[in-house]
């Protein structure tokens, strides 16, 4: 069932991408030889370079296609995941983690739980989040192939074989820089092949406002319908919102991701690290034009019948949506440039996971078990070979993400088994000298199990317990609810446990923390950096940015 | 020149040279449509590949402006 024909030009324009990403690998395997040129782009990049990649790493199609189609199905609240489901995370990144993920140069996040506790807890958190790794890049290539076979009637075998194979050439060939740079295209691709369908699906609907003002509550209120769960398609109240979002999965992702942290650990000197985060702020603060505002034109003009989601599994496929208004507005050459803009997504969002699993494989799980002596030239070719186990991996994996409705409720799900204990864990490692080794490790470890036995009994179960009542805003009836409030129970559970283990065993002594924890880690000098250029400053600013949007959207 | 101080091609060139070609690509088919106009899509009288492209071109102009068109290594 194919809905978009392509024509000669469109092809033009998808097979030249194809020739410039694998052009870009070519070119950059020259300045890739050293462990630190292929895992940390060899810690080159300015503030500017490292915050679109750092951006890039998370807008993926994944993130537009997964959130138009959650717009349609939950509304404005999906800006929630844009504004206080970001952006207070990731100026606390740069203000105050950032400085102790940077000076200890580590290479991975689990690289910094070695440092901060011992062998065990980084082997744990690395296992985890590799895992966590190749399922998002499995359903990278998987939502990739489904959306080409549905929309276009690509076949999904061919469509996951070559764009694996092109993901596969670029990262083995350039590693890290080769993602990073390829993934900066990738964001202006995005930008200009996309923004166009938010314009002009404004422009059809009779501007923003008129759009807005013809949405029911639930669909275009930001917080006025967030005190009732049943007022909103969410089914989640302020509360869910705060601590489930705002709180826990937010800071959960934006601080301990290592997908993301790792490319403001490729800027060149702690400012430009600090600075990454803030300067992806407002890209990220931007985004819900697209997004959000594609998504509520393609609910209006559903509801009117001027258009029709395609089905999967006898189901609406929200995230069909964009695919439609591409269709609705692009023509021949455009649609080349809207679908190479979700190629490019789908292809630089597995690659993003690829080269962050090679690296976390390499060193943290590899070097650490296999080959305590590997030389840099050795750990090299290591993450070469595993980034083409990595795409096999992902390939394997791709066909489980079949079972969820909505993306975005697969990948959020995903987050509150690994992200959302492990901010427990690194928030009492980095504010909190007396954290144990054995509290941070059997406090992530219960942590985890618990996020994943709370979703296996919703998701499998059917099993009508009542304290998940308490737990829910309404137990098993909205996925999303769901996961906000997973991720903040785990994230208690982990914090609780972490804490009264931490009184009862043995702290390392102070001497070991230097670097790693706050209060034993000499201050940055900044007194020599006026103030319009501070760190603080632009996050202040961005703060003031993001309030009052959610005040003008209220 | 060893290979650890070799320099290369910005980002921006490389972001300037893909919006360029695209630009081109989007704005010939723009000036295509003046002379035989689009009609299956819903907004295709406002030719939006046309000022779409132009646009493409300016930002294509700027970036590869920024990198001296390529001279400026990094």
């Amino acid at each position: 069932m194919a809905t978009i024909t392509l024509e000669f030009i469109d092809w033009l324009v998808i097979i030249l991408y194809f020739v410039t990403i694998i052009g870009i690998g070519l070119y950059l395997k020259k300045f890739s030889n050293t462990g630190d040129d292929f895992f940390l782009a060899g810690r080159r990049n300015n503030s500017w370079v490292a915050g679109l990649a750092f951006l890039s790493a998370n807008l993926g199609a994944l993130e537009i296609l997964g959130w138009t189609g959650g717009t349609v199905k939950y509304g404005m609240f999906v800006a929630h995941f844009y504004w206080i489901g970001a952006i207070p995370a990731m100026l606390f990144l740069a203000l105050y983690m950032m400085p102790f993920y940077y000076s200890s140069k580590i290479h991975s996040i689990p690289g910094y739980l070695l440092l901060r506790f011992d062998e065990k807890n980084r082997r744990l958190n690395a296992a985890s989040f590799a895992i966590m790794t190749i399922l998002m890049s499995g359903i990278n290539l998987y939502l990739m192939a489904i959306v080409f076979h549905i929309v276009l009637g690509w076949n999904m075998h061919i469509s996951i074989w070559v764009s694996a194979a092109a993901v596969a050439a670029y990262i083995t060939l350039g590693g890290l820089l080769s993602a990073i740079l390829t993934e900066i295209v990738q964001f202006f691709l995005i930008w200009f092949g996309l923004f166009l369908v938010a314009v002009l699906g404004i422009i059809e609907v009779g501007g923003i406002d008129n759009l807005l003002n013809s949405l029911p509550d639930s669909m275009s209120a930001l917080w006025s319908t967030a005190s009732d769960h049943s007022a909103n398609g969410m089914g989640v109240t302020w509360a869910g919102i705060i601590l489930g979002l705002g709180w826990v999965l937010s800071f959960g992702y934006w601080t301990t991701d290592f997908l993301i942290v790792q490319r403001a650990f490729s800027a060149k000197d702690i400012h430009a690290a600090r600075n990454t985060p803030i300067i992806a702020s407002f890209f990220k603060m931007i985004l819900p034009i697209i997004v959000v505002g594609a998504g509520l034109v393609a609910w209006k003009l559903q509801q009117s019948g001027q258009i029709t989601f395609l089905e999967k599994n006898g189901h609406i496929w929200y995230d069909s949506a964009l695919p439609m208004l591409i269709a609705r507005y692009y023509p021949a050459g455009l649609v080349g440039l809207g679908i190479t803009a979700l190629l490019a997504g789908f292809m630089a969002g597995q690659a993003g996971n690829v080269s962050a699993f090679n690296t976390v494989w390499t060193y943290d799980l590899y070097r650490s078990i296999f080959k305590k002596d590997a030389t840099d030239e050795h750990l090299v070719r290591v993450g070469r070979i595993t980034t083409i186990v990595g795409i096999f991996l992902s390939i394997l994996t791709a066909y489980w993400a079949m079972a969820f409705e909505s993306i975005m409720d697969y990948i959020q799900a995903i987050f509150t088994w690994v992200n959302a204990p492990l901010f427990a864990t690194m928030l009492l490692a980095m504010f909190w000298r007396r954290t144990t080794s054995a509290g941070a490790f059997w406090g992530l470890l219960t942590g985890m199990v618990t996020s994943f036995s709370l979703f296996l009994i919703l998701k499998f179960g059917q099993i009508n317990i009542p304290a998940l009542g308490f737990l829910y805003d309404e137990a098993g009836k909205y996925d999303m609810s769901n996961n906000l409030w997973r991720a903040w129970w785990a994230w208690l559970v982990t914090l609780v446990l972490t804490f009264v283990i931490s009184l009862v065993t043995t702290p390392k002594p102070e001497s070991e923390l230097v670097g790693l924890v706050k209060g034993l880690t000499p201050k940055l000098d900044m007194s020599d950096v006026p103030w319009f250029r501070k760190p603080v400053f632009w996050a202040a600013v961005a703060m003031v940015c993001v309030i009052s949007l959610n005040i003008y959207f209220w | 020149m060893t290979e650890q101080n070799m320099k290369m091609f910005s980002i921006w060139f490389w972001v300037g040279l893909v919006l360029g070609i695209y630009g081109l690509i989007i704005t010939g088919a723009g000036v295509y449509y003046i002379f035989n106009p689009e009609t299956k899509t819903v907004l295709g009288h406002y030719n939006p590949s046309l000022w779409w492209g132009l646009i493409m071109l300016v930002f294509s102009f700027i970036f590869l402006a920024i990198t001296g068109f390529g001279k400026n290594k990094v």
